[in-house]
């Protein structure tokens, strides 16, 4: 068998250029295959962990994917609030660690504005328990501080100081601004990979505030109160909320979440719904995940593609190579050796292609890795290979076998066929 | 790949000095089963050391012949006893393997496989058969002294030729260099395609009596199929295939002589 595959090794020496591309063309495929696995379980993984630490998410009563959407993903709205005394009662519940009051409906250049207070540094956790950190600046402490997700300082390119005027409505495109009362930018978080990083969050008081004289829905003239009234009331405690969007509700103990749910969806002054972050999302994944799914199928396409390359420069080789083979029957190799030298080929040029793309894999995490998690969030890790990894390898090379088996299958005939007769 | 089975080929039991080297009776050959014979021999026999001259035009069954004899096609009917060994028994493994072992074939053209070197041409046959890479070692301090010992005899001794791309070679270099790696190990039995039927006519003769120089000297049978009947004067005895081949219908026996040269 070693002389067969020393043979094999000159043979692809002899025809570098083409196995190169071949080597390529299955690298390739594989550095995407192998990418696009770990770019999909660092996904759903950062989906999973969208929201962690928190126990429950309350609202009005509704869908729960629906109530996941918008208090957490911050995509659509809600079909109604909470009233502010609800929302008292619950922090109230005995077993209630702590809670976060969500106030959602006005945006800022298409990001969503959340209201909400300092428990939100305090307490929201993503990804495995992580908390949020500012990047520069601090919390909200004036009335008038917002701060921002990362995306949202660097999409629209904000830096600590700038004035931002916020839009009532959620549209990209508002008519209706507040631009009485510019916020200050006085922090900007660090990247979460989260909704966070597109959210602008201000404190309650300030929802409050810029709505005053909104009562019917748009600024009623000679009726709304300037910046120092409006300071002066929120000082003496009067900008409290009647209601809110939604709950994070933290427990002392995971062992009550079922009863508190069960209080909350009972509660008998308003219709709630408390929902498990967890539940909820695995619900919303069970949509969503098809995408990822379908990404993978892609790029194993895309590795089908490379290594029926290999099988078409392999049998576009035998025909050159039938003299070959013929002088490899006429000092003795055996029909079966025809087949191992062509299969070794095979063989060898997907181990090559593995390697060179697992290699480029690497080299693409090293170099972009820090990028991808600066700007997105991800943190795609370069750790060694998986299990699933592992079994994608020795399925690319199971593979890469069976088109040797194919190719060599063939000059395994030509050879039978053709015996000691030379054909061109 | 597994040896096994071929024990039977003895080494030390082949080439008794006085039996034929190819004994043939009443051989037969189809291609398939429900087809009529392209080759049948009635009887012969080629003794050690005889060179043969095998002449015939195209479809007179000479290719057919050499694989059987090389043991590249099974027997369909009759005898084939090639060094004492029933080529007509053996399976397809143990007659690759009995190849390897005891028969050096050359070819018309394009002996060479591109991407080895002069010498690694020459030694090839030892890749494939234990015994041949005994023999050479025998002779020869290792394979590569060998193969440069056998291309020194065939007139290949330049340094500068040795290093060069076989592809290069001149037709004539290239079947010298086929010849040698036909000697390499010292098999009993070489077969020769047509070996000179793309050299010039001054230099047909001169091959050829290279080839019998380096047969007498190994003490090799040879056997020299060519359509070109102006060679057949310098062999020990001629077959006229078409005449020879039982198989070929009277019709073809009297077209058969026309295309010569």
């Amino acid at each position: 068998m070693m002389p067969i595959l020393a043979l094999a090794w000159k043979s692809l020496r002899n025809r570098r250029f083409t196995a190169l591309l071949t080597i390529l063309s299955i690298a390739f495929s594989v550095s995407l295959l192998i990418g696009v696995e770990r770019l999909r379980g660092e996904v759903r993984e950062g989906f999973a962990n969208t929201i962690s630490g928190t126990d429950l998410i309350v609202g009005a009563r509704g869908g729960p994917v629906n109530l996941l959407l918008y208090a957490v993903f911050r995509i659509g709205n809600a079909t109604n609030n909470i009233s502010w005394e609800s929302y008292q009662a619950i922090a109230a519940l005995p077993k209630v660690a702590w809670t976060i009051p969500l106030s959602l409906g006005d945006s800022h250049r298409g990001f969503r504005v959340l209201g909400t207070t300092a428990a939100y540094f305090d307490h929201y956790r993503y990804g495995r328990g992580r908390a949020l950190t500012l990047a520069q600046g601090q919390p909200f402490d004036d009335l008038y501080d917002a701060v921002l997700g990362s995306q949202v300082a660097r999409t629209l390119d904000y830096r600590l100081g700038d004035a931002i005027v916020l839009a009532h409505g959620t549209g990209e495109v508002s008519f209706a601004h507040h631009a009485d009362q510019p916020f200050r930018v006085a922090g900007i978080l660090a990247p979460t990979g989260t909704p966070v990083d597109r959210t602008v969050h201000v404190s309650l008081a300030a929802i409050e505030a810029i709505h005053l004289g909104w009562e019917t829905g748009a600024p009623v003239a000679g009726r709304a109160p300037d910046l120092a009234q409006r300071r002066a009331l929120a000082a003496r405690g009067g900008l409290t909320p009647k209601a809110i969007t939604a709950v994070l509700v933290g427990l002392k103990s995971r062992i009550a979440t079922f009863a508190v749910q069960r209080a909350i969806n009972e509660y008998a002054q308003e219709p709630l719904l408390a929902v498990l972050p967890g539940v909820a999302l695995a619900d919303l994944w069970a949509v969503i995940g098809v995408g990822e799914q379908a990404l993978l199928v892609v790029s194993a396409c895309v590795v089908v593609v490379g290594l029926f390359g290999m099988l078409t420069a392999l049998l576009t080789s035998l025909n050159e190579r039938r003299r070959e083979l013929a002088i490899l029957r006429s000092v003795g190799a055996r029909p079966a050796q025809v087949l191992a030298l062509i299969m070794g080929e095979a063989l060898f040029l997907t181990l090559l292609g593995i390697l060179f793309g697992m290699a480029l894999l690497y080299g693409l995490l090293a170099v972009a890795g820090p990028l991808i998690a600066d700007r997105l969030g991800l943190v795609i890790g370069s750790g060694p290979v998986t299990g699933t990894e592992g079994l994608l390898l020795a399925m690319v090379l199971a593979a890469g076998v069976l088109v040797g088996l194919i190719a060599g299958y063939r000059a395994y005939r030509l050879s039978l066929a053709d015996g000691l007769a030379i054909r061109i | 790949m597994t040896t096994a089975g071929t024990s039977a080929l003895s080494t030390d039991a082949l080439t008794a000095p006085t039996g034929p080297v190819i004994a043939i009776r009443e051989l037969a050959f189809r291609w398939r089963a429900d087809r009529p014979p392209v080759l049948t021999l009635d009887r012969l026999e080629i003794r050690p050391g005889e060179r043969v001259f095998i002449e015939g035009p195209s479809g007179s069954g000479k290719t057919t012949l050499l694989g059987l004899l090389a043991g590249v096609l099974q027997v369909s009917g009759g005898t084939l006893d090639v060094l004492g060994q029933p080529l007509h028994r053996l399976g397809a493994v143990a007659r690759d393997r009995f190849r390897a072992d005891h028969v050096g074939y050359v070819f018309q053209l394009f002996n060479l496989i591109p991407y080895l070197s002069m010498v690694e041409n020459v030694a090839l046959p030892c890749r494939f058969s234990r015994r041949r890479r005994t023999r050479a070692l025998a002779r020869g301090n290792d394979l590569a002294a060998e193969a440069g010992r056998l291309l020194d005899h065939l007139g290949l001794s330049d340094p500068a030729l040795r290093t060069r791309p076989v592809t290069e070679l001149s037709v004539g270099q290239q079947q010298r260099v086929a010849a040698a790696r036909a000697l390499m190990g010292a098999p009993e039995l070489l077969i020769a395609d047509e070996p000179t039927s793309a050299l010039d006519a001054d230099r047909r003769e001169a091959f050829i009596q290279l080839l019998f120089r380096e047969c007498q000297a190994a003490g090799l049978t040879l056997i020299f199929v060519s359509h070109d009947a102006s060679l057949e004067g310098l062999f020990d005895r001629t077959l006229r295939l078409a005449e020879i081949n039982g198989a070929l219908p009277p019709a073809t026996l009297a077209w058969a002589p026309k295309p010569r040269g």
